[in-house]
């Protein structure tokens, strides 16, 4: 199995790794360039804490192959605090209580900024169905979804 | 285990490396069906064509009324485009319940298709669009009713080195819509248990013309049932109509009992969702019930 | 410890919300959970798993394996040695299968190798020669004679005759004359009820770093509820001696009750001490549900006899659950909680313990109690239907309060249960209008709560800071209330303290984080602690102020003098006598052991509105409400989390989740794809309403909250949808083929 040069952009800078084709982009993130704060539950795209954006669309990287990363742009949760500011959701989640054992919030703060990001203003329920692929076991949603309100309250307001 | 992963640059050059090929090769777009089938080691391709480099196959374009939907467009891509939204809004909510809005991401309605699976949510309602595929191969282009690509589930009806450049889903008269429902025990993430794409066409005082009705994950592949359309046509979909609808479509279905369903209750229930497809469609459309 | 004798004293930080201090971590990706461990030259193993569900294993043959490049070791049991202790047998047996694969999915051989990939590869260069067994994963059909025997010679001498061997063990728990009480009641309802498996679905698989040395030292870092309880079965199966397996929890993704138990560490151990390298082992999502433990399934039989006026004469239970291919003793606590929340003349309960060629059952929140339960309230329900009574008089009627005689034997002190009856009743949902096809349902729930063996080490900071030591893996934000519990008691600001969890060489022993025990015996052993500190810091202060030690008050996070010497001296602060704690003896800490006792137990109702579609029987869950007992709610926030939590597993539990086998006792649906776990979109905000009925045995009142919440959901949802289109649904989950199928039957 041949090993591929990958040239990609993480978060704003440039990365460069190697894989072999058999691996995914979460298996790079973790293994090849210690960005482990995407997770692996599932490695079938059917619980989302692996969840990043590649190229503006939020993904599960356990379902994008490294390879691909070639020439595209990933942001993951280590790129969402800018330098020691917490970004609202970041600070909602924490004050709001929104995390109980922590391991689906990586996942679920990338999909939320993706939803405000494209909708600032969204409904209880438009939260409930985009989060819909971000499983979580220990809170039952209620703290999380009041959160994701509370910041999108206050990045409206900023 | 000896992968290789290709990005050619042209069709032909895709179809050149896909017939190539000795042994178990798959074709990669949105990945959301590839990469599971990997993980599980289902399968073990010798070779991955990643067509996503090939001119065309991310946009959609308008082509004589309808629309030429490339073979890489997610799910939230076509989400996003209103013209075709408002063509055929049944296609497209079909192809966006596939999974979840990180599958949307990346999820296309050609891998859906190709997937094989007669539970595969875009397929009746493809089917029920009269849509086509356009089809590359070592022998060039050719272009195939999507009703005729399913053949069993996991087969489908592609030779060697051929796949799917783009979906056509074609212009429509007025008064015409359509409408996908499927059944699924939770609100998202599961796999259809029954589904049924409806699309039909009215005059203008609201009689149901003609229509196609289309079941899913109730038979080896999706089943156009005749009988169901004939059940509505020349109504106005009144309730009379409606119950003979979703007895021919129960009548049509031939499904098993597996871990996600009963063979009682896909019947009954695909009756039950033919009904409501239709009368969604039928509102849309313009009719009032 | 009892309760302060101030008991009524006004509490300055606990009951607040402060953030929680592994907070940014958890937002920033930089927390480090169980795989997100990595060693210098770490070798990554696999496990190869049974195909079938019940086979003797006639010969393994890994020499394929071996001779691919890059593999540096393959285990079978043969490794292992044939450890004395039951329990740590049965762990190393589910690990590595001895002679007889005993379910789907069971673990035969495993591979370490230089890479995963290389790994997976040698795993089907593994031959294993089985003779297929006939199987069984029914626990009715299991407990029948002639059925298939999971284990010989594992059934205790009190099971009756008649019965399989894979009937382990028998219990019976109650009191009064059932006759009587039967003779007694104007009606009397007798149904069965069946629950499915349900899988605890933490989102993080088990993972694991091992690292053994030749001088005979290792480290393993791992996901769990309990590294002390890791250490002491590994050690044991690896015949290692305690001190020198160290053992460190990483953050944990979600437990549940699944990670009190170990599934690969002696692997990784094994193929460490093998290779004389780290070795890492995380498994796949596919292997957490088919190796790992889900909880029982059970078959029941509940008889209820009432009076026309709704007051319970007698209740009798009948439980039978599986938990998979060895004994468990789940049952016993079925049997135990089933009739808790009533008060009553007479009772009975029995249960069976019955092993199935299914994975090794783990705990999961409330073992036991949820389906036990499930059965009492929904006759409970069944009888307010039939009688035409309201179902939260009914339950206030007959509710358990201070000095009933429990169900399962001992006298109850202040428990909440009246009082969570009450603000249910009392509550808007309660009254709430509801349209054509909705329904709303109700049950109480109730669990034990746990104490259990103890350690805090709590350091006074020259600074002024405090820092705590303590063992117990922090699954819901338990750092953030134990470092509440101390800043209360010092009387300084929470952020002056700062918690962690400790390796097993750092701290005596603790039980695992479970039976809702972490607020409740964490707590009460800081709080000791820190009065232990706090009597040092008095005494430093008398020293420095040249007066007797029992002269010195601690006030506001102060020494004061008292009595004869008050107002002598102005007030020393913590810092200021940490400030000078080298002058005046050295460093000051305080620490507490302690096997702790006095949990309370923990009472709740649940109100939930679901509508039905009648036509495809899909359930809706509109509206929920939860009441519980907290005692005192430390970190009001993570006490409402438990609540809803727990809630959303059980209506997990009620309408989709469940173990599916096929003919070949071959598990169905193995991934997040079909075992469905509830998703964000499927359900309402959980409301939550907290009484706070202080518990006698802790020093703030505290009581466990966790386990309680995943119990009543349940009943709630059988009643609800009961309610909503009249059919009463006695097997779980409620998917909507059972359902459809109850309603076709209707007519």
């Amino acid at each position: 199995m041949k090993s591929m040069h990958i040239s990609t952009t993480i978060n704003g800078d440039s990365a460069e790794f190697v894989c072999g084709p058999d691996e995914t982009l979460l298996d790079v993130l973790r293994n090849r360039l210690g960005l482990t704060g995407a997770k692996e539950g599932c490695g079938t795209g059917d619980c989302g804490a692996c969840s990043v954006t590649l190229n503006g669309r939020l993904v599960c990287s356990c379902l994008v192959m490294g390879a691909e990363a070639e020439g595209a742009e990933i942001t993951t949760i280590e790129g969402m605090a800018e330098g020691d500011q917490l970004h609202p959701l970041q600070k909602a989640f924490i004050d709001h209580a929104a995390l109980q054992c922590g391991i689906c919030t990586p996942g679920i703060l990338v999909a939320a900024k993706a939803l405000l990001d494209k909708n600032p203003d969204p409904t209880d329920t438009e939260v409930r169905y985009w989060l819909a692929g971000n499983l979580c076991r220990c809170t039952g949603y209620d703290k999380i979804i009041r959160a994701v309100q509370i910041a999108a309250k206050e990045m409206r307001s900023a | 285990m000896n992968m290789q992963y290709a990005r050619p640059e042209t069709a032909a050059e895709a179809a050149g490396l896909l017939a190539a090929a000795g042994g178990t090769t798959r074709v990669l777009a949105g990945g959301t069906d590839v990469l599971v089938q990997l993980k599980s080691g289902m399968v073990e391709p010798e070779l991955i064509v990643d067509i996503k480099r090939i001119p065309g196959v991310r946009d959609i374009t308008k082509e004589d009324g309808g629309f030429r939907i490339g073979a890489a467009v997610s799910g939230a891509q076509l989400g996003e485009h209103k013209a075709l939204v408002a063509l055929w809004p049944g296609v497209v909510e079909a192809v966006e319940l596939i999974g979840s809005t990180q599958v949307q991401g990346r999820a296309t309605m050609v891998g859906n298709l190709c997937n094989g699976s007669p539970a595969a949510d875009s397929v009746p309602a493809m089917v029920a669009a009269n849509a086509i595929a356009r089809i590359e191969g070592p022998n060039g282009t050719r272009d195939c009713p999507v009703q005729d690509i399913p053949v069993s589930p996991g087969k489908i009806s592609l030779k060697k080195g051929e796949f799917i450049t783009s979906i056509f889903v074609p212009a429509r008269p007025k008064h015409t819509s359509d409408a996908y429902l499927r059944f699924i025990p939770r609100t998202e993430m599961d796999i259809a248990v029954v589904s049924a794409g409806v699309s039909l066409e009215l005059d203008g005082d609201g009689t149901c013309t003609s229509a196609r009705v289309v079941l899913g994950a109730v038979a080896p592949t999706v089943v156009l049932v005749e009988d169901a359309a004939k059940a509505i046509v020349g109504t106005k979909l009144e309730d009379a109509a409606l119950a003979a609808l979703a007895k021919a479509c129960s009548a049509a279905c031939k499904p098993i009992d597996d871990k996600r369903g009963t063979v009682e209750f896909r019947t009954q229930v695909a009756g039950v969702l033919a009904k409501r497809a239709a009368l969604i469609a039928y509102d849309r459309a313009g009719g009032r019930t | 410890m009892a309760l302060d004798l101030h008991a009524k004293r006004v509490f300055k930080q606990v009951g607040t919300r402060p953030p929680r201090p592994d907070g940014v971590d958890k937002v920033t990706g930089r927390a480090m959970f169980g795989a997100d461990a990595t060693a210098p030259g770490m070798l990554f193993a696999r496990v190869l798993r049974s195909p079938h569900a019940h086979a003797v294993i006639k010969s393994i043959d890994a020499a394929d394996a071996l001779a691919l490049k890059g593999v540096k070791a393959v285990v079978t049991s043969d490794d292992f040695g044939l450890p004395e202790d039951m329990f740590a047998r049965d762990v190393q047996d589910n690990c590595l299968a001895r002679g007889k694969a005993l379910y789907h999915g069971h673990g035969v051989a495993a591979v370490a190798a230089i890479s995963d990939a290389v790994a997976k590869q040698a795993l089907k260069l593994i031959k294993v020669d089985y003779k297929v067994l006939p199987h069984v994963t029914d626990v009715d059909e299991a407990m029948k004679p002639g059925a298939p025997v999971v284990q010989e010679g594992r059934s205790e001498e009190n099971v009756g005759a008649g019965l399989s061997q894979n009937v382990t063990t028998y219990c019976e728990f109650g009191h009064g004359d059932l006759k009587a009480g039967f003779a007694k009641a104007d009606k009397i309802i007798e149904r069965s009820f069946k629950t499915a498996a349900t899988h605890q679905g933490y989102i993080e698989p088990h993972a694991c770093l091992a690292s053994v040395t030749s001088d005979g030292k290792a480290d393993l870092w791992c996901c769990t509820q309990g590294q002390f309880a890791v250490r002491t079965v590994c050690a044991e199966i690896m015949g290692m001696e305690a001190s020198q397996l160290r053992v460190t929890a990483s953050e944990i993704g979600g437990g549940f009750g699944g990670k009190t138990t170990v599934f690969i560490e002696p692997i990784a151990l094994a193929l460490s001490r093998k290779t004389g390298r780290p070795v890492k082992m995380v498994m796949s999502r596919e292997e957490v549900f088919k190796a790992t433990g889900p909880t029982v399934s059970s078959s029941m039989d509940v008889k209820i006899g009432m009076t026309k006026d709704g007051r319970i004469t007698a209740g009798e239970a009948k439980l039978r659950y599986q938990g998979g291919a060895f004994p468990t003793g789940t049952v016993t606590m079925g049997a135990q909680s089933a009739f808790a929340a009533y008060d009553l003349e007479a009772v009975r309960t029995y249960g069976w313990n019955v092993m199935t060629n299914r994975p090794k059952e783990a705990a999961y929140r409330a073992p036991g109690a949820p389906m036990a339960i499930f059965a009492v309230e929904s006759v409970v329900d069944e009888f307010c239907q039939e009688l035409g009574l309201d179902p939260l008089d009914v339950r206030l009627k007959n509710a358990a309060k201070k000095g009933t005689k429990s169900a399962y034997g001992p006298t109850f002190d202040e428990i909440g249960l009246v009082a969570t009856l009450e603000a249910a009743t009392a509550h808007p949902h309660y009254k709430a209008p509801l349209g054509p096809n909705q329904g709303r349902g109700l049950s109480c729930g109730f669990w034990f709560n746990f104490g259990g063996n103890t350690c805090v080490s709590l350091n006074i900071n020259t600074d002024g800071t405090v820092g705590i030591t303590e063992g117990n893996p922090d699954i819901g934000g338990s750092r953030a209330s134990i470092s509440l519990m101390a800043a209360e008691e010092l009387g300084i600001a929470y952020d002056k303290v700062r918690t962690i969890i400790a390796d097993t060489n750092s701290l005596g022993y603790n039980d695992i984080t479970d039976g809702s025990r972490v607020t409740f015996s964490v707590g009460l052993a800081t709080i000791e602690a820190a009065r232990n500190a706090i009597r040092i810091m008095c005494a430093r202060a008398a020293k420095i102020w040249g007066i007797d030690e029992d002269a010195v008050v601690w006030e506001d996070g102060a020494a004061k003098p008292s009595g004869p010497n008050a107002g002598d001296f102005e007030p020393m602060t913590l810092a200021d006598i940490a400030a000078v704690s080298a002058e005046t003896g050295g460093p000051i800490a305080g620490h507490h052991e302690v096997n702790a006792d006095g949990a309370g137990v923990s009472f709740g109702v649940h109100l939930a509105d679901v509508e039905v579609d009648p036509e495809t029987g899909a359930t809706k869950v509109l509206r929920y409400t939860v009441f519980q007992d907290a005692g005192r709610a430390v970190h009001p926030d993570y006490v409402e989390g438990q609540m809803q939590g727990g809630a959303v597993q059980g209506i997990g539990w009620a309408l989709n989740e469940e173990y599916i086998y096929n003919d070949e006792g071959k598990l169905q649906n193995a991934g997040f794809l079909d075992y469905r776990v509830p998703v964000a979109s499927d359900l309402p905000n959980i409301d939550t309403v907290i009484l706070e009925i202080p518990n006698p045995g802790h020093p703030y009142g505290v009581r466990g909250v966790g386990e309680t919440p995943i119990v009543p959901p349940l009943a709630a949802l059988a009643n609800a949808v009961s309610r909503a289109v009249g059919v009463r649904m006695t097997e779980l989950p409620m998917s909507p083929p059972k359902l459809l199928k109850a309603l076709s039957g209707k007519g």
